[in-house]
C-alpha cells in the first residue's frame, strides 16, 4: 500500500530530494561557483520529469487515502508547469551572471516552489492543498527580494509577503469553515456533503477560499500586489512568476471548484465570471497608461487570468479545456516575451521604459519582427494562436450560457488590444531618440524569442496536438 | 454551557481584528507580521473546535500543519523585514512607497 503511495509520488520525491541533497552539497562545498552549472542540472532534471509524467502517467491513480491525485488534470498542469519553470531557469542564467545576482539558492528555491506547485495541482485534500500552497508562496517571496542589496527588490518581496500571508489566511479561515460544515477535508467527502445542495455554513467556505484563489491568480479586485511585485523582482524572477505559478494557481482554482464543489456549480459561477469581467477590464484599462514593460505585463496577466478565469466561469468540461489550453498558449507568450524583456539592456543595465523601444526595427528587425508576432498574438489579433485560445474561452463562455460574459471578454480584448498595439507603434514607427538599446546578441534569448513566435503563428495548423490531451484533462476532472 | 458557536465568534473576531490589523495599521510593518499571525490562530481556533464537535482528528492534524507553516512564514517575513531595513533604514508602513501600485 504505502509502497504504492510513494511510487505515485516519485516525481514529487526526486525533485524534493534533490533540492535538499543541491542545497547539502552547496552550502558544505563550492557555495556559488557551481550556481550556473545547478540552473542547467535544474533544468535538465525538470524537463526529464515532464516527459516522464507525460508518458508514464496513465488513467487516475490516488495515494495516501486520496489525498493526492494523480489524473489527466494534474499530468497536463504539471507538464507545463515544468517546462515553463525551465525554459524560464534557462533564460535566467545570462541575465544574472551579469548582474552578479546568481546565488546557488535560486534554482533550489525555484525547485522547490515547483515541488509545491506540483503538490497543489496533484491535491485531492484541504491540507495538501494548503502545504502545497504555501511550499511555493514561502520559496517565491524570497525569490522575489533575491537582490537583497535593492530597495525595489526587497519592497517588492514585502509586498508579496504580506499580501500572500493575507490571501492564505483567507484560504485557511474558509478551509477551516469548509472542513466545519461538510465534517471532512478531503474533496471527496466535501462533494457528498453538498448533495442536497450547499449549507450557509459551506457557502461562506466557499467563498472565503475563492477570495484566497483569486489573490493567487491576480485576478481583480485583488490584483494589487502585482504590478508593484512584477516591477520590483529581478526580471526572471518575474518572468517566473507570470509563468508557472499562474498554471498552478489556475489548475488548483479549477480543482477545488470542480472536485470539491462540482455538484454546486450555479453557487460560484456567479462569482466567478464577476472576477472574470472585472480582470479583463482592469487589466485592459489600468495597463494603458503603464510606461514600464514589467508593470504593463503585469496588467496584461491580470487581463489573461481574466479570460482564463471565463473558462472556469462557463462550469463545464469543455470550459475547462478551454482554460488549460488558454493557459498553455498564454505561457508560450509570456516566456518569448520575456526572453524579450530580457535582452532589453543599455550600456550592460537593464532597462525596462517602454519608451527606449523607438525605433527598435531599425536596429534589430528581426527581433522587432518576433516581438510583433507575439504582442498581436497576446493581444488575440485573429491569424496568431492568442487568438485561438480567446476563441476557445469565448465559446465556452457563449455554450454554458453566459452570453453577456463572451461579449464583455470581446470588448475587453479590443480595449486591451489598445497598449499592446502601442508598444508595436513605438517599435516601428516611434520617433528617433537618443535611448538605444545595445544590440546584445544572447543566442540563448533570441532563440527563445524567436521559437516562442514560431509556435504563434505555426501553432495554428492544430495547436500542437495539445487540444485532444486539454480535452481528456478536463474529462478527467469534470464528470 | 460553552459551545461550538462561542468558540466560532470568538475565532471569527479574533481573524476581524487581524484583518483590520493589516488595512488599518499605518505605523509598523512589525504589527503587520503581528495582524498575520493572529489571523492564522484564528483558523485554529476554528479548527480545534470543529474537530472536537465532530469527534475528527484530521481538524486538529491540519491545526499542527498550520502551526509550523505559520512559524515557517513569520521567519521568511522577517528575514524580507531585515533586507528592507537594510536598504530603507526605516520599517514604517507608510515608507514602503518606492512603487506606486
Amino acid at each position: 500500500m504505502l509502497s504504492q503511495d510513494l511510487t505515485t509520488i516519485s516525481p514529487e520525491i526526486i525533485l524534493s530530494l534533490f533540492a535538499m541533497g543541491a542545497l547539502l552539497l552547496a552550502v558544505y562545498t563550492v557555495k556559488d561557483k557551481a550556481a550556473s552549472l545547478l540552473v542547467w542540472i535544474t533544468s535538465g532534471l525538470f524537463v526529464a520529469l515532464a516527459f516522464w509524467i507525460a508518458t508514464m502517467g496513465e488513467g487516475t491513480t490516488t495515494a495516501f487515502s486520496s489525498m493526492f491525485v494523480d489524473d489527466a488534470f494534474s499530468r497536463f498542469a504539471k507538464v507545463a508547469i515544468l517546462l515553463a519553470a525551465a525554459a524560464v531557469l534557462v533564460m535566467s542564467q545570462d541575465y544574472m551572471v551579469k548582474r552578479d545576482l546568481l546565488r546557488f539558492e535560486y534554482p533550489i528555491l525555484i525547485m522547490l516552489s515547483v515541488v509545491g506547485m506540483m503538490m497543489m495541482v496533484s491535491a485531492g485534500d484541504l491540507m495538501l492543498l494548503y502545504m502545497g500552497l504555501e511550499l511555493q508562496s514561502l520559496a517565491l517571496y524570497v525569490v522575489a527580494s533575491l537582490r537583497r542589496d535593492s530597495v525595489k527588490s526587497t519592497e517588492a518581496g514585502l509586498k508579496y509577503f504580506v499580501l500572500g500571508a493575507l490571501s492564505s489566511g483567507l484560504l485557511l479561515y474558509g478551509a477551516s469553515l469548509t472542513y466545519g460544515f461538510a465534517g471532512t477535508t478531503s474533496f471527496a467527502g466535501i462533494i457528498k456533503a453538498t448533495d442536497g445542495g450547499v449549507s450557509l455554513g459551506l457557502l461562506f467556505g466557499l467563498v472565503f477560499m475563492t477570495t484566497g484563489f483569486a489573490f493567487k491568480v491576480s485576478a481583480a479586485p485583488f490584483h494589487m500586489w502585482t504590478p508593484d511585485v512584477y516591477e520590483g523582482s529581478p526580471t526572471p524572477v518575474t518572468a517566473f512568476l507570470a509563468t508557472a505559478p499562474k498554471i498552478a494557481a489556475m489548475v488548483l482554482f479549477a480543482r477545488v471548484m470542480h472536485d470539491a464543489f462540482g455538484k454546486s456549480v450555479a453557487d460560484w459561477q456567479q462569482i466567478v465570471a464577476f472576477l472574470s469581467v472585472l480582470s479583463m477590464f482592469v487589466g485592459g484599462i489600468a495597463a494603458i497608461g503603464q510606461t514600464d514593460i514589467k508593470r504593463l505585463m503585469a496588467y496584461s496577466s491580470i487581463a489573461h487570468m481574466g479570460f482564463a478565469l471565463m473558462g472556469l466561469a462557463a462550469g463545464t468540461a469543455f470550459g475547462v479545456q478551454a482554460m488549460l489550453i488558454y493557459l498553455a498558449i498564454y505561457v508560450v507568450m509570456n516566456i518569448g516575451t520575456f526572453a524579450f524583456i530580457l535582452s532589453m539592456e543599455k550600456d550592460g543595465m537593464p532597462v525596462t521604459n517602454i519608451a527606449s523601444l523607438n525605433m527598435y526595427s531599425k536596429r534589430e528587425p528581426l527581433k522587432a519582427l518576433a516581438m510583433l508576432v507575439l504582442l498581436f498574438s497576446l493581444a488575440g489579433v485573429p491569424p496568431m494562436l492568442g487568438f485561438f485560445g480567446k476563441f476557445y474561452v469565448l465559446r465556452a463562455a457563449y455554450e454554458a450560457g453566459l452570453g453577456w460574459l463572451a461579449v464583455a471578454g470581446v470588448v475587453a480584448s479590443v480595449i486591451g488590444a489598445f497598449y499592446y498595439l502601442r508598444v508595436v507603434f513605438f517599435m516601428y514607427f516611434g520617433s528617433e531618440q537618443d535611448i538605444q538599446l545595445d544590440r546584445n546578441g544572447s543566442p540563448i534569448l533570441w532563440g527563445f524569442l524567436v521559437a516562442s513566435a514560431t509556435v504563434m503563428i505555426v501553432g495554428v495548423v492544430n495547436l500542437f496536438g495539445i487540444e485532444p490531451l486539454a480535452e481528456a484533462a478536463s474529462l478527467a476532472l469534470v464528470n | 454551557m460553552i459551545g461550538l458557536e462561542h468558540y466560532l465568534i470568538v475565532a471569527a473576531a479574533l481573524f476581524v481584528i487581524g484583518i483590520f490589523g493589516l488595512f488599518l495599521n499605518r505605523k509598523n510593518v512589525i504589527i503587520l507580521l503581528m495582524s498575520i499571525e493572529l489571523m492564522l490562530l484564528a483558523v485554529n481556533i476554528n479548527f480545534v473546535a470543529f474537530s472536537s464537535y465532530l469527534g475528527d482528528l484530521a481538524g486538529q492534524i491540519f491545526t499542527l500543519f498550520v502551526l509550523t507553516v505559520a512559524a515557517a512564514e513569520a521567519a521568511i517575513g522577517l528575514a524580507i523585514l531585515v533586507c528592507f531595513f537594510r536598504n530603507r533604514g526605516t520599517i514604517d508602513v507608510e515608507d514602503v512607497n518606492v512603487m506606486k501600485g
